[in-house]
C-alpha cells in the first residue's frame, strides 16, 4: 500500500539526514572552531548599551566585553587555582596612568588607542560617556551615584588626552566604581551623528551598536536567539585576544544546555542547575569551575512590620526552623557556601558576608513560638519564578519546616516580570531571594538591604536608627581612613543584623562554569559574567 | 453526498461570485479582528507586574520608575494608552518591544518564516502519516487495524507536546546522537542562505547550497516530528470519517459492482471525494498547530514566533503580546478564507449549495 | 457533514440507549476498556490519598532522587518525596480541572449555542461575534494571557480552558438547535401552546445534550494537557501541590540527567487519562451518533 511506501521515505529521510551523526564541526570549518568559542545560556541581551533604558545582566556581559573603561582590576589567583579580580588594585585599561589626588583623580588616556571605526579616543569622548552615564536616569545613573559620581560638572577635560574626576565629596568607592560596567567609553562623535532631538544621546543606536574601543564587537545579534562577536584586532587595552569569535547561543531549556555541553558541541555555559554542575563535576569530562558570589547572600526575608514577624522571638524562631543542611544537601548539592551554624564562641569578624550562629532546632524554634504567644499563623512565601530551580525547593523544604512548629505557609510564585514591583512594595512577609553587591564591602551591603533609606533591597522594611549610625559612620570612616572607627561600626552592624534578624542569611551561591576540557582561561569578575578576553581553546 | 463531478457554471458568472464571496467573508471578519485588539490590549494591561519597574533597573529610586513610566507611556490613562496604540497600529507600527529591544512588527517578520516552516513540514509529516492511516482504517472499519490506528493517533494526541519534544531530544540527541543538537534553525557553522522566502529550505535550494539545505532539513526533523505526533489524530479521523461516508455512497457502490479493483475504487474515486473535509481539518490543524507551536519552540530554541510571545508575555511586555495576538488572528481569517476559495474550486458546488 | 435532522432518533428511551451501548461496547474493544480506564481514573480520584503509601508533601532528603524500587514504586523526586503517592494524589485535582472546565464550558458555551440556535436573530450574531473573536486568537497563548493577568490557581486554569473551547460548544450546540427549531416534534409542542422556554428546555437541550456529552469527553483530555502547558512555562498550580503537568515540567529537568521517572510516570499517568477521555470520546459519539455505525 501506498502507506507504508509513505512511511519508507519518511524513514530513509530520517536515516538520511542522521547519517553523519553528531559530527557537527565540519573538518574543513575546524580551523574556525579551534578560534570560535560556542557559548550557550539561558537569556540574551536585551540592549547592547548598558546606558540604554531597561538593559538586561545578559546585555552587562555584551557592554563589558565590547567597551573599555579607564581602568579596570589586576587579577588575583583563589586557593583553588581560580583567576579572581582583585578588588583592591587597579590597573589601567583605556588610561595608562592614574594619578589619584585628595579631591580629584587624573587620567592620561592611552596613545594608541583607538575606536573601532579608527578615530582615536579623546578625553571629550571620555567626559561625553561619564556625562551620559549620570543623565540618562535609571540604573547607569544610580551605579554612578554610588560612587558619588552624580554631576557632569565632576569630569573635566584637561586636554585631549587628559581627563579629570572632581570628587563630590570624599568617597571610598569613587575609584572601584570608574572600574565597573556603566563607566564605559562611547565613540561620542558616532553616536551623535546618529542621535536624534528626542533621544539626544543616541541610545536607539547604541541598543544596537557597539561602538567602543573594546576587545570585540558584535556583529550578528538576533534578539533572544543568538549574539556573534568578532574580535577587534586593533584593541590596545590590553594583549590580543586568542579568541577570534563568539557565538553565544540562547537555549532556554536547562536539559538542553547540559546535553549540549556533555556531548561537546557547546564550549562553555554558567547557567546549568546546581545539580548538573554538580554531576558534571564528578563526571570529570568537563571542567567546572565554583566561585562563592562576592559580596552576595541568599536569604530568607522577614517582613519585620508584618505581624506576627514585628516580634523579634518568632523570627528567632523561623531562623531556627529553616531547613539549613537540607536546602544545602538537595538544593545546592554543596554548591554553596553555609552561613549559618557558626559556633557560639565565634568573634564577628570585620568582613561579609559571614555566617550566623542560629542552626536547624526545631524544639528551640517552638518553644520560642510559644513564648511570643504568637498563634494561627498563615502566610504566603513569595519567590522570584525567574529563579525556580533553586527557589521553589527552598520554599517548599521551609514551608514544610515551619509547618512543624505551626506556621502555615502558601507558596506564591512570581513571575519575574513581577518580582521587581513585588520587592518595592515591602509587602511581602516571606520569601526568599539572593542579594549580591558590584562592589565588595560590607557597608555597601548593608546599606543596600539594611539601612532604613529607600532602597528596594531593604525588602524586610527594617527601620533601626541604631544600624543606620553604625552603616554611616562605616562609610564617613571608610571615607577618611580611619580604620578602627569602620571595624567598630561594621562589626556593630553585623551583631545587630543577627541580633534583629530581620533576614536570615542562608548561604553565599556560586557562580558555577562549565567548560570544555579544552577551553581554559576564565576569570572570575564581580559582575558574575563572562570576560571572552581571557578565553583560550585548544 | 459526493458524486462525480458535475459540469457546469460560466466562467464569468463564477468568478463574480467568487469575488463577492472574498469580499463578504473579509467584512465578516472585521468585527472579530476588532473584537481580538480590544481584548489583548486589556488583557496585557491586566498582566501583573510594572514593565516601569522592570525596566528601571535594579535598586531603581522611585523617581527613576517614573521616569521611565513616562518615556513609556505608561502614566498616560488606559484609554488614551489604547488610542495611541490604534494610532500605531493604523500606521502599521506595532511598537517596539522592551524585553529584546526590537521593533516588534521587524521581529515578527523576522520569526514567521521560522515558525511557518516548522509547521508546514510538521503538517506535511502528518499528513503523509495520517491520511494513508484513516484510509486504511476506513475500508475495514471496527477491524482490528482500524482499532490500532485509532489508538496510534489517539495516543499522539495524549502527549503534552513538550514532553513528546523532550523525549524526542534526550533519545535522538542525546542517546543516540543521530540528531543534531537542538539550537534552533541552523548549526551554527552554517550560514543562513540569502533572503528570499525566509524558509531556509527553500532559500537554501534557490541559492544552490545542499550542504545548508541538509543543515536545516536535520534540524527542522524533531520539532517538526513533534508537531505531527500531536496533529495525527484530528486528520486521520477526518479522513476515516470522510472516507466511509464516500464508500457508503451510490457512485462508490456502483462503481464497485462495475467491476473495478478496490485500489481504483478506493484511491480513484473515494479518496478524491472525500478530500474536501479532510482540506478543511487541515486548514483548522494548522492555525492549531501555529498556537501550539509556543511550547516547540522552546524546546528546540527555535527563533520563531511563539517561543517570542510567551516570553514577552511572561515580562509583562505587551507590544510583542499584542502583535503576535494580531497577527495570528490575521493569519487565521485569511487561511479560512483561503480554505473555502479552495474548496469551492474543487467542487463549484459547495458554494451554491453554502 | 452535521445533519443529524436527516436521522432523529426515533426510539430515544434508556432501554434503547443501553442496549446500544452493550452492542458498541461488545464491538468495539477499545472503547471497553477506555471505559475500564475511566473507572480507575474516577476510583484514584476519590479515593487516591487514602491509599497512598506516603505522605505525597513529605520530602526526605536522604531519599532524594532514588529510582523506582520497591519502597518507591514510581522512585521519589528531588526532595524525596515518592513520585508513586504524588502521581496518584494528583488524579483528583486533574480529574477536578477538567471536569470543572468541562461542566463551565458546558454552561456557557451549551446554553449560549442552544439559545443563539433557536432564537436566531440578535442572539445568534453576539454569540456568534464572541465565538468568531475567541477563535481568531491563538488558544494557547489567549489561556496563557488569562491565567498570567488573573493569577495562576486552579479556578484560573479551569476558566481560561473553559473560555478557550467557548467557541467549539456554542457552535455545536447552536447548529444543533438550530436544526431542531423546525423539526416535527418542536412544532408540535409550540401547536400544543408550549412557550419557547418550554420548548427549549424540554424538547431542545435533551436533545443535543448527549452531542455535547461526545464532546465533553474530549475536552477533557484537552483541559489536562492544556494545564500541563501552562505548567511547563511556569503558569502552573501553586507547588508543593501535586500535579500531572507540573511534575512532568518539572522532572523534565531531571531527563538528561538520567532521572526519567521524575516527568516519565506523571507523563505516563497523564496520556493515559487523556488517551482514556479521548478514546471514551469516539466510543460515546458511536452511541450517541448511530451514523457513524456503519
Amino acid at each position: 500500500m501506498k502507506r507504508r511506501d509513505f512511511l519508507k521515505s519518511v524513514t530513509a529521510l530520517t536515516a538520511a539526514a542522521a547519517v553523519p551523526a553528531p559530527a557537527i564541526w565540519s573538518p574543513a570549518k575546524a580551523q574556525s572552531r579551534q578560534e570560535t568559542l560556542l557559548i550557550v545560556s539561558e537569556s540574551g541581551p536585551n540592549n547592547l548599551d548598558i546606558h540604554g533604558v531597561g538593559t538586561n545582566v545578559p546585555g552587562y556581559e555584551v557592554s563589558w566585553n565590547c567597551y573599555d573603561r579607564l581602568i579596570t582590576h589586576e587579577m588575583k589567583t583563589l586557593p583553588n587555582g581560580t583567576p579572581y579580580y582583585d578588588k583592591t588594585k587597579f590597573k589601567p585599561e583605556l588610561a595608562e596612568d592614574m594619578n589619584v589626588g585628595d579631591m580629584s583623580a587624573t587620567f592620561k588616556l592611552r596613545k594608541d588607542a583607538v575606536f573601532q571605526d579608527g578615530t582615536p579616543v579623546t578625553a571629550k569622548d571620555v567626559k561625553w560617556s561619564f556625562d551620559r552615564a549620570v543623565t540618562v536616569g535609571g540604573f547607569p545613573t544610580f551605579q554612578m551615584s554610588a560612587g558619588s559620581l552624580a554631576k557632569p560638572e565632576q569630569f573635566v577635560v584637561v586636554d585631549d588626552r587628559t581627563f579629570r574626576v572632581d570628587f563630590l565629596k570624599k568617597d571610598r568607592l569613587t575609584i572601584p566604581d570608574l572600574a565597573v560596567i556603566v563607566p564605559c567609553i562611547i565613540n561620542s562623535e558616532l553616536v551623535k551623528k546618529n542621535a536624534t532631538a528626542q533621544d539626544p544621546w543616541g541610545l536607539e543606536y547604541t541598543k544596537l551598536n557597539t561602538v567602543g574601543s573594546g576587545a570585540y564587537k558584535v556583529t550578528n545579534w538576533t534578539a533572544g536567539s543568538q549574539v556573534v562577536l568578532e574580535r577587534n584586532d586593533k584593541w590596545k587595552g590590553g594583549p590580543l585576544p586568542k579568541i577570534k569569535r563568539v557565538i553565544w547561543r540562547i537555549v532556554p531549556d536547562a536539559g538542553n544546555r547540559r546535553a549540549l555541553l556533555e556531548r561537546g558541541d557547546a564550549d562553555v555555559s554558567y547557567d546549568l542547575p546546581n545539580k548538573d554542575f554538580s554531576e558534571l563535576k564528578t563526571d570529570g569530562k568537563l571542567t567546572i569551575v565554583s566561585t562563592p558570589y562576592s559580596n552576595g547572600i541568599q536569604y530568607i526575608g522577614v517582613n519585620v512590620q508584618h505581624p506576627p514577624f514585628n516580634d523579634v522571638k518568632v523570627r528567632y524562631a523561623v531562623a531556627y526552623a529553616l531547613p539549613y543542611q537540607k536546602i544545602m544537601d538537595v538544593v545546592l548539592y554543596g554548591l554553596g557556601k553555609p552561613m549559618f551554624g557558626a559556633p557560639a564562641d565565634t568573634a564577628t569578624e570585620v568582613a561579609w558576608p559571614q555566617p550566623h550562629k542560629f542552626n536547624t532546632d526545631l524544639d528551640k524554634a517552638k518553644k520560642l513560638l510559644a513564648e511570643s504567644g504568637a498563634s494561627n499563623i498563615n502566610v504566603p512565601i513569595s519567590f522570584d519564578l525567574g529563579f525556580a530551580g533553586v527557589n521553589q525547593p527552598i520554599c517548599e523544604l521551609v514551608q514544610e519546616s515551619l509547618q512543624q512548629i505551626g506556621i502555615t505557609t502558601t507558596i506564591n510564585k512570581v513571575p519575574g516580570a513581577n518580582w521587581r514591583t513585588e520587592l518595592t512594595k515591602k509587602t511581602m512577609p516571606l520569601f526568599t531571594n539572593v542579594f549580591s553587591g558590584w562592589l565588595d564591602y560590607p557597608e555597601y551591603f548593608f546599606y543596600w538591604c539594611y539601612h532604613s533609606g529607600k532602597s528596594i533591597f531593604n525588602t524586610m522594611d527594617y527601620q533601626s536608627p541604631q544600624m543606620d549610625t553604625f552603616v554611616d559612620g562605616a562609610r564617613a570612616a571608610a571615607a577618611t581612613g580611619d580604620w578602627s572607627t569602620y571595624n567598630k561600626d561594621v562589626k556593630g552592624f553585623v551583631d545587630l543584623a543577627f541580633t534583629d534578624m530581620p533576614r536570615i542569611p542562608l548561604y553565599q551561591p556560586y557562580v558555577n562554569v562549565a567548560m570544555q576540557k579544552n577551553v581554559s582561561g576564565y576569570q572570575y569578575w564581580f559582575h558574575r559574567r563572562l570576560d571572552y578576553r581571557s578565553f583560550v581553546k585548544g | 453526498m459526493g458524486g462525480p463531478d458535475r459540469p457546469g457554471h460560466d466562467d464569468h458568472n463564477e468568478r463574480r461570485e467568487m469575488l463577492t464571496m472574498i469580499v463578504k467573508r473579509l467584512a465578516m471578519a472585521i468585527p472579530s479582528l476588532i473584537g481580538v485588539v480590544v481584548v489583548t490590549f486589556l488583557l496585557t494591561r491586566a498582566l501583573p507586574g510594572d514593565p516601569a519597574v522592570y525596566f528601571a533597573g535594579p535598586a531603581a529610586t522611585p523617581q527613576a520608575i517614573q521616569q521611565v513610566r513616562v518615556n513609556l507611556g505608561l502614566d498616560k490613562p488606559l484609554i488614551e494608552q489604547f488610542g495611541r496604540y490604534v494610532v500605531d497600529l493604523a500606521h502599521g507600527n506595532l511598537g517596539t518591544s522592551l524585553t529584546t529591544g526590537q521593533p516588534v512588527a521587524t521581529e515578527l517578520r523576522n520569526r514567521l518564516p521560522a515558525s511557518a516552516e516548522l509547521t508546514l513540514l510538521g503538517l506535511i509529516v502528518s499528513i503523509v502519516i495520517a491520511v494513508p492511516l484513516g484510509i486504511v482504517a476506513a475500508t475495514k472499519p471496527n477491524s482490528l487495524i482500524d482499532q490500532a490506528c485509532r489508538v496510534i493517533s489517539t495516543a499522539g494526541v495524549s502527549l503534552p507536546v513538550f514532553f513528546t519534544g523532550l523525549i524526542l531530544v534526550y533519545v535522538f540527541y542525546y542517546l543516540l546522537g543521530w540528531a543534531p543538537a537542538p539550537l534552533g534553525r541552523l548549526d551554527v557553522f552554517y550560514t543562513e542562505p540569502p533572503h528570499v522566502t525566509g524558509f531556509y529550505l527553500i532559500d537554501s535550494l534557490i541559492a544552490g547550497d545542499p550542504g545548508t539545505f541538509m543543515a536545516s532539513l536535520k534540524q527542522l526533523i524533531l520539532p517538526a516530528l513533534t508537531l505531527a505526533i500531536f496533529s495525527l489524530a484530528p486528520i486521520t479521523r477526518m479522513t476515516r470519517a470522510s472516507m466511509l461516508a464516500v464508500l457508503s455512497s451510490d457512485f462508490v457502490r456502483t462503481a464497485r459492482a462495475s467491476g473495478l479493483s478496490a485500489y481504483t475504487v478506493i484511491i480513484t474515486y473515494a479518496f478524491r471525494n472525500a478530500m474536501l473535509p479532510v482540506i478543511t481539518t487541515l486548514g483548522m490543524v494548522f492555525s492549531f498547530l501555529l498556537g501550539a507551536n509556543v511550547l516547540v519552540e522552546k524546546v528546540f530554541a527555535w527563533p520563531g514566533i511563539g517561543s517570542y510571545a510567551v516570553e514577552a508575555l511572561l515580562a509583562s511586555d505587551f507590544a510583542p503580546v499584542q502583535g503576535f495576538v494580531l497577527t495570528m488572528a490575521v493569519m487565521y481569517v485569511m487561511l479560512n478564507l483561503l480554505i473555502d476559495i479552495l474548496y469551492g474550486l474543487i467542487d463549484p458546488r459547495v458554494r451554491l449549495e453554502a | 457533514m452535521t445533519d443529524l435532522a436527516a436521522s432523529p432518533r426515533q426510539e430515544s428511551s434508556l432501554t434503547a440507549l443501553v442496549r446500544h451501548s452493550r452492542y458498541v461496547l461488545g464491538e468495539n474493544p477499545v472503547t471497553g476498556f477506555a471505559f475500564a480506564l475511566f473507572v480507575l481514573i474516577v476510583l484514584a480520584a476519590v479515593f487516591g490519598p487514602h491509599i497512598v503509601p506516603y505522605d505525597p508533601l513529605a520530602s526526605d532528603t536522604s531519599e532524594a532522587l532514588k529510582p523506582p524500587s520497591l519502597q518507591h514504586w514510581f522512585g521519589t523526586d528531588q526532595l524525596g518525596r515518592d513520585v508513586f503517592s504524588r502521581v496518584v494524589v494528583a488524579t483528583r485535582l486533574d480529574f477536578f480541572i477538567a471536569v470543572a472546565s468541562v461542566a463551565l464550558v458546558f454552561l456557557m458555551g451549551g446554553l449560549a449555542g442552544v439559545a443563539a440556535g433557536f432564537f436566531g436573530g440578535w442572539t445568534d450574531r453576539i454569540v456568534g461575534r464572541i465565538a468568531d473573536t475567541i477563535m481568531a486568537f491563538p488558544l494557547f497563548v489567549l489561556a496563557m494571557g488569562i491565567v498570567a493577568a488573573l493569577g495562576n490557581t486552579v479556578q484560573n486554569i479551569v476558566l481560561a480552558t473553559a473560555i478557550v473551547n467557548f467557541p467549539l460548544y456554542a457552535r455545536i450546540a447552536r447548529a444543533e438547535a438550530n436544526i431542531r427549531r423546525e423539526a416535527g416534534f418542536v412544532e408540535a409542542a409550540r401547536l400544543s401552546g408550549n412557550s419557547d422556554w418550554r420548548i427549549l428546555t424540554f424538547q431542545i437541550l435533551p436533545n443535543v445534550f448527549p452531542i455535547l456529552v461526545v464532546q465533553m469527553s474530549l475536552t477533557m483530555g484537552y483541559a489536562i494537557l492544556n494545564a500541563a502547558g501552562l505548567s511547563f512555562i511556569g503558569l502552573g498550580v501553586r507547588p508543593p501541590t501535586p500535579e500531572w503537568g507540573i511534575m512532568v515540567a518539572e522532572g523534565a529537568q531531571f531527563i538528561v540527567s538520567g532521572e526519567w521517572w521524575n516527568a516519565f510516570f506523571p507523563g505516563a499517568a497523564l496520556m493515559v487519562a487523556v488517551f482514556c477521555f479521548n478514546l471514551l470520546g469516539d466510543g460515546l459519539r458511536d452511541m450517541v451518533d448511530p451514523r457513524r455505525r456503519t
